[in-house]
């Protein structure tokens, strides 16, 4: 618990995660604010609402990141680990605080993003949250903004830069998952299980009403069902991380 | 107490500590003594349970660092002063450390005030000078009221009057019966501050006495002669197994010899002499003279 409090002090006695948080937030709800102001395309679907949520995405992981990688930055690491060398509670701790926090930005930008769709589509009929799926598509960024943080913390804990950290999990993202696409023949399958494709399935994927338009944005792919997808890129942060708490505890600090 | 028993640590190829063994007492400033790159820091960081040794260990009070609980109330150190978040105030860093280990939050004030820097407390640390970073990294030390005190070069870069501050300060918390080890590179000032010495040189101990004990040891007088023919007479004196320096153009510093036996050489081979003159050796040129082979990086000597 104490431990928990520490890490919460080290996050917010510097100012970067605020305006990380504050980015992440205003990045998403920005953009669907434009997009909901501009739908023409008959009633707009809860999908149109949340379908920014990667911007945001991308951001709360950089905050994640660099709540680790600052600390290699700064040599405040070899403190942490001074006052408490076991190394492995500390960095859960780090991974909680973060994780919470990047769920809690999540569920503000869903619903921001939501109410704010609400405000500025001009139909909004298909707009209600009236089913399971409905729930999943808004409230399940918060979800995946939560995993997409630990993820990103247990990259910055092996990689120890953030240049490095940052390169790494954008260009993953941003890049590397739509190029394995262009692979002949085996491309499709393999993005099928690429990470952030498969978060992406869990929050837009199988609508009870109207769907994107089908020139909007990559199509959702992907074997799993939504919460399978969930569950698969849960698993992947939980591995990165703990793979992350093995090298940091056998390490030189 | 601090006892190392046959510390070793490699980086890859580079063995930066090398079966070192040393105790350091309670009650007295223990000056940890080496020239660049001879692996203090490396040292104390294996004491913090910060790096792994390759070999050998490291015990405080009989323990290793990772079995103390709560170490920070048993161990201090400031290692490096610009451990600190540049964004974070100078008390969040003390607050953070100290919720980390149990420590209540009026001693964050107490230690505040202690190293002077309570006027400063909510002003950002990346804008501290040296002085004050240094300050804030010795508060960040006395946190848990440890009984054993690490510090490393903390004088590098002070004023004469941060430095005889730092140095009381020391010798303070020595007269509490805490275990104080400081590292340094310069025995002139271990010489004011520590009452022993561990002297290491290329990661291998060269030797732990009391400080009185190793400066009288190794001042050792030396004679200074100088000659049209150095060369000659230095490899004639080099013979006779004295230890013979060049010190600039056609004068060479003899150790272990009296002048008597210089000038009884030099007759000897019929070389004339400009200057011969006993010299009580200065504590710096007793230190490079002891750690002379085991300095990593050689500056290139003047021919
Ligand atoms: N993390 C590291 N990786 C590789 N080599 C290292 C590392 N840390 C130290 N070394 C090497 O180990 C040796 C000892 O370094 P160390 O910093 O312990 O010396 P030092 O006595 O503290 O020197 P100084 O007086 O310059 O502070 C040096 O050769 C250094 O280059
Ligand atoms: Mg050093």
């Amino acid at each position: 618990m104490t431990l928990l409090a520490v890490e919460r002090i080290k996050l917010f006695s510097t100012r970067s995660p605020w305006w990380c948080m504050l980015l992440a937030l205003g990045l998403t709800v920005g953009i669907t604010a434009i997009i909901a102001g501009n739908w023409n395309e008959g009633p707009m679907p809860v999908l149109g609402a949340v379908f920014a949520h990667t911007f945001g995405l991308y951001v709360v992981m950089v905050m994640a990141a660099l709540a680790v990688t600052t600390e290699y930055r700064f040599g405040t690491i070899k403190a942490t680990f001074q006052a408490v060398p076991d190394r492995i509670s500390p960095m859960v701790a780090k991974a909680a605080v973060v994780t919470a926090l990047a769920a809690l930005v999540g569920l503000a930008a869903g619903f921001g993003s939501w109410g704010l769709s609400w405000l500025l589509a001009g139909d909004t009929s298909q707009l209600a949250l009236e089913s399971a799926n409905d729930w999943r598509h808004v409230a399940g960024v918060g979800l995946v903004y939560g995993a997409g943080a630990l993820l990103a913390l247990g990259v910055g804990a092996l990689v120890r830069q953030t240049a490095g950290a940052v390169s790494i999990i954008l260009v993953f993202a941003l890049v590397l998952e739509s190029v394995v696409g262009l692979i002949p023949n085996i491309g499709d399958d393999i993005q099928k299980w690429m990470p952030f494709t498969v978060a992406s399935k869990f929050i837009m994927g199988d609508p009870d009403q109207g769907g994107m338009p089908a020139d909007a944005g990559p199509p959702t792919v992907g074997a799993l069902s939504p919460w399978g997808s969930f569950g698969y890129f849960v698993a992947i942060a939980v591995a990165m991380f703990v793979i992350s708490l093995v090298v940091v505890k056998r390490r030189d600090a | 107490m601090i006892e190392a028993i046959g510390l070793t640590k490699r980086y890859g190829n580079t063995v930066a500590v090398d079966d070192l063994s040393f105790t350091v007492e309670p009650g007295r400033v223990t000056g940890f003594l080496g020239p660049n790159g001879a692996g203090k820091s490396t040292t104390m960081r294996m004491i913090l349970g910060l790096d792994r040794p390759s070999a050998g260990k490291v015990l405080i009070d009989g323990k290793p660092y990772a079995k103390l609980d709560r170490p920070l109330r048993t161990v201090g150190a400031l290692l490096d002063a610009k451990w600190v978040h540049p964004n974070r105030s100078a008390r969040a860093h003390l607050q953070w450390l100290a919720k980390s280990n149990g420590i209540p939050q009026r001693r964050v004030d107490e230690v505040l005030d202690v190293v002077g820097l309570t006027k400063v407390a909510k002003r950002r640390a990346g804008g501290f000078s040296l002085g004050m970073s240094q300050r804030l990294g010795i508060a960040g030390a006395l946190l848990g009221d440890p009984k054993v005190l690490l510090f490393d070069e903390p004088v590098n870069g002070l004023d004469p009057e941060g430095i005889l501050w730092i140095r009381r300060f020391m010798q303070g918390l020595a007269a509490e019966g805490r275990t104080v080890l400081v590292s340094s590179h310069l025995l002139s000032e271990m010489a004011l501050t520590a009452q022993d010495l561990v002297v290491i040189g290329r990661g291998k101990l060269i030797s732990q006495s009391t400080t009185t004990e190793f400066v009288e040891r190794s001042t050792e007088n030396t004679v200074r002669v100088r000659s049209p023919h150095a060369d000659k007479l230095g490899a004639m004196l080099v013979d006779k197994g004295f230890t013979v320096r060049e010190d600039g153009e056609g004068v060479l510093i003899v150790s272990g010899a009296t002048s008597d036996q210089v000038g009884e050489v030099a007759a000897g081979g019929g070389l004339v002499l400009h200057e011969l003159s006993p010299q009580r050796g200065s504590l710096e040129e007793a230190f490079m003279q002891l750690t002379g082979d085991s300095v990593e990086y050689h500056a290139e000597t003047g021919k």
